[in-house]
């Protein structure tokens, strides 16, 4: 057992930092107005992370990575953080869909997307959860059509979507067959943003901001080689991206700031606070969770770097983060009183956000019910949906509830 | 980073389990809750194994292996609820061995059992070294060293404290009130055996009345410090295995027992309440091994890891023991079952060495300070 860097990844970290320390001054705010001026700021900024071999550190080299392993990833993104300026802005295209592309996509997609994705010319958005289908994915209805011309048609709708708003490009979950068990009818496309027929509005949340969008397809034309990953195999590729979503959550734990440390420093000014046996015993109990999910994350790295690839019990660490941190929102505004909800307050904006982050990347239930089957070995709940046509399952479903 | 177990770490956890499979212990634990002659001596088992001296440097007879190790061995006690006198004899091992005491030769072998007499170091709120009160909430003083090195005080509730053959106790010099480390004999002192609840853990009341004393001269007040929060990680890694124990048995029970025409994991209820388990399982695992390298490289954390792993061991425990009843329903509440004595190693657990409250106050406290 050892935590400590190697000389290999010492020398790394030293080159990572000085690159850093030297260029810092050209990076934009870490935090910024979601306006046209910031995000193009952002974006030549994740350019020249890209340049200097900060973006894409996992990627293979042929491809414009560098071949690195997941430790030296941490340490770019630990040394990004140390340095106080913003990481890449496309955290989904560089570690969930490119990879994603990596792994299914044809040659010539992936001389045409991966450059530009890598180096932040072209932003991408994930295209997969909609109004009805969020942890039970497979039930994605967004239809589409083959053309007699190969190429397809497109209509539905997508929810959720990070970056929609100035993404060139989605990589979008549809069906392609309705007429097979749902996993089965599934099809991949990469989708261009700025096609006729796509509408994309805000998607305001608990805070009032609009991190994220809802996407709208009427009648949208994707050429022949939009496919990624061949017809039918969408449920497949998708699993890809969703391991990539694991791991990159996973890594990037630390980068929530969700830290004990962090609620701790909150407390610690407030001198009748800091000696309440309440205050404490709450604190103290957030950040033992807090503080496991920290090593946690190192468990996780240590393992991927023996070549191992995280299982659904990674998931925990997401759960644990999440309560925690609502448990600390929650004390801090217990200690601060009213004040702490001005709508302006870091602790308002963090109450705000986490009800919803609970849900996220899966709610925690199916999380449960997930880890308790594939982990535990437990017996699964009975389904109604499997083998089932997609195009029976509604009728099925109302059936279903007429009957109760 | 490397968080792997070592191929040695994983000999000495499977040759731990190997032994101690050998023995009865759960069945013992609670035999001995009637009849305390039935518990298994398990001190030869230690000594063959290597335990006695795990924490004691090759130069003084020991192994000279890490904290971390000495939590895998404890986490295979936990887990078949073996009393093994390693909690008391481990930390008094390694504060002997840091003060090159004669006797740490026979300590590391195991002839001379060993007991460590805590005192919790001064926090954030109490500049005091304290020690366990008989009952109650408020803390005593350590044991005071009076002139011509004569010990005395008492410490309640002290690990492995019967038939001890050397204690090393956690003291404060009548001069200066500063802490120092002494070794009595365990002749020179008087153990009142004190058994609760659950049979296999070994306590006793510890009353010195001007023992002779023999000062551990280079034991610094850090070495005192470091030998409180190395008791926390060792409980914390026993609890684990309980944990473990606890959880492997109920998932079992819960595949197996139908009801209303289902087995009842799959009712998510008591799926999700497993989970929990798991959940606070991976979350003390992942503490013992920042608490495994706060005591080798980071010194400054380690009393905010080891306290961080006490408290969730013993949140994992508490939570663990409950679950495995409720999972097995009625039948997991009596006397035949082996629940109820995880649930009552929890509960006796969870009150020792200033309790889990008390390490999540400090993992509050050190985090306040360093803010």
């Amino acid at each position: 057992m050892d935590l400590n860097d190697t000389r290999e990844q010492v020398n790394y970290r030293a080159r990572v930092r000085a690159w850093l320390e030297e260029h810092r001054h050209e990076a934009p705010a870490e935090q910024g107005e979601e306006d046209p001026a910031y995000i193009e700021a952002r974006r030549a900024w994740q350019g020249k992370l890209a340049a200097a071999g900060l973006a894409g550190v996992t990627w293979p080299v042929e491809l414009g990575g560098q071949g690195l392993g997941p430790i030296e990833h941490v340490i770019v993104g630990q040394e990004i953080i140390r340095a106080g300026v913003p990481n890449i802005l496309d955290v989904i295209g560089v570690g969930m869909l490119g990879p994603t592309i990596i792994a299914h996509g044809s040659d010539e997609q992936k001389s045409r997307y991966l450059g530009p994705m890598l180096h932040g010319d072209e932003v991408w958005c994930q295209l997969f959860s909609e109004p009805a289908a969020g942890s039970d994915l497979a039930a994605v209805q967004a239809r589409a059509v083959p053309q007699d011309d190969g190429s397809w048609r497109l209509s539905g709708q997508k929810v959720w979507t990070t970056a929609a708003h100035f993404a060139a490009y989605g990589l979008l979950l549809a069906r392609t067959d309705a007429d097979v068990p749902k996993h089965k009818g599934l099809t991949m496309f990469i989708v261009p943003m700025n096609a006729d027929g796509i509408t994309i509005r805000g998607l305001r949340q608990i805070s009032g901001e609009a991190e994220f969008n809802e996407v709208f397809f009427d009648d949208v034309r994707l050429d022949a080689d939009a496919v990624v990953g061949g017809v039918g195999n969408g449920w497949g590729t998708a699993l890809t991206t969703l391991m990539f979503e694991r791991l990159t959550i996973g890594l990037g734990s630390e980068s929530f700031g969700y830290k004990a440390e962090r609620y701790a420093a909150a407390i610690a000014t407030d001198a009748h606070a800091r000696i309440d046996p309440e205050v404490r015993r709450r604190l103290g109990e957030l950040s033992v969770e807090l503080l496991a999910v920290k090593f946690t994350g190192y468990r996780m790295l240590s393992a991927l770097q023996q070549g191992q690839i995280p299982g659904p019990e990674a998931g925990l660490a997401k759960v644990t983060t999440v309560r925690s941190a609502i448990q600390g929102g929650d004390l801090i505004a217990d200690v601060l009183g009213p004040d702490a909800l001005h709508e302006e307050s870091e602790w308002a904006y963090m109450i705000s956000y986490l009800p919803g982050l609970k849900s996220a990347g899966g709610t925690e239930e199916i999380l449960r019910n997930t880890i308790g089957e594939r982990v535990l070995g437990l017996p699964p709940e009975p389904r109604l949906d499997k083998g089932v046509p997609f195009s029976e399952l509604r009728a099925k479903e109302r059936a279903g509830v007429a009957a109760t | 980073m490397n968080l792997e177990l070592t191929d040695e770490q994983t000999f000495l956890r499977d040759a731990a389990r190997d032994a101690l499979s050998r023995v009865k212990t759960v069945a013992a634990a609670r035999e001995a809750l009637e009849d305390p002659a039935a518990l298994p001596d398990l001190w030869l088992t230690a000594c063959e194994a290597g335990w006695t001296g795990l924490l004691v440097s090759e130069d003084n007879g020991g192994a000279g292996l890490s904290a971390f190790d000495a939590m895998l061995v404890m986490t295979e006690a936990g887990r078949v609820l073996a009393g093994v006198e390693l909690l008391g004899h481990l930390p008094a091992s390694s504060l002997l061995d840091a003060a090159g005491d004669e006797r740490v030769g026979a300590v590391a072998e195991g002839e001379l059992r060993a007991c460590f007499v805590p005192a919790r170091p001064p926090g954030d709120l109490d500049e005091h070294w304290t020690v366990e009160p008989p009952s109650g909430s408020v803390r005593m003083a350590a044991p005071v060293l009076g002139t011509g090195t004569r010990l005395s005080g008492s410490v309640a509730w002290v690990p492995d404290a019967p038939g001890a053959g050397v204690f090393v106790v956690v003291a404060t010099s009548a001069s200066d009130g500063a802490p120092v480390a002494v070794a009595v004999d365990g002749a020179d002192a008087s153990v009142e055996r004190a058994v609760r609840y659950d049979a296999t853990r070994s306590l006793g009341h510890v009353h010195f009345d001007g023992a002779p004393a023999t000062v551990l001269e280079d034991v610094t007040a850090e070495d005192l410090r470091r030998a409180w929060f190395l008791g926390q990680a060792l409980l914390a890694a026993e609890s684990l295995g309980a944990v473990e124990t606890a959880l492997s048995v109920s998932v079992a029970y819960a595949k197996e027992r139908f009801t209303f025409g289902r087995a009842i994991g799959s009712y998510q209820a008591v799926k999700h309440s497993l989970v929990e388990v798991l959940r606070l399982r991976e979350n003390t695992y992942a503490l013992m091994l920042y608490a495994g390298w706060a005591y080798e490289d980071k010194p400054d954390e380690f009393a905010l890891a080891a306290s961080a792993a006490r408290s969730s061991g013993g949140h994992a425990l508490d939570y663990a023991s409950r679950a495995m009843i409720s999972v097995h329903g009625g039948i997991g509440a009596t006397w035949e079952h082996d629940a109820p004595l995880f649930f009552r190693r929890a509960q006796l657990s969870r009150r020792l060495l200033g309790g889990v409250g008390d390490a999540t106050d400090r993992v509050a406290g050190e985090l306040l300070s360093a803010a």
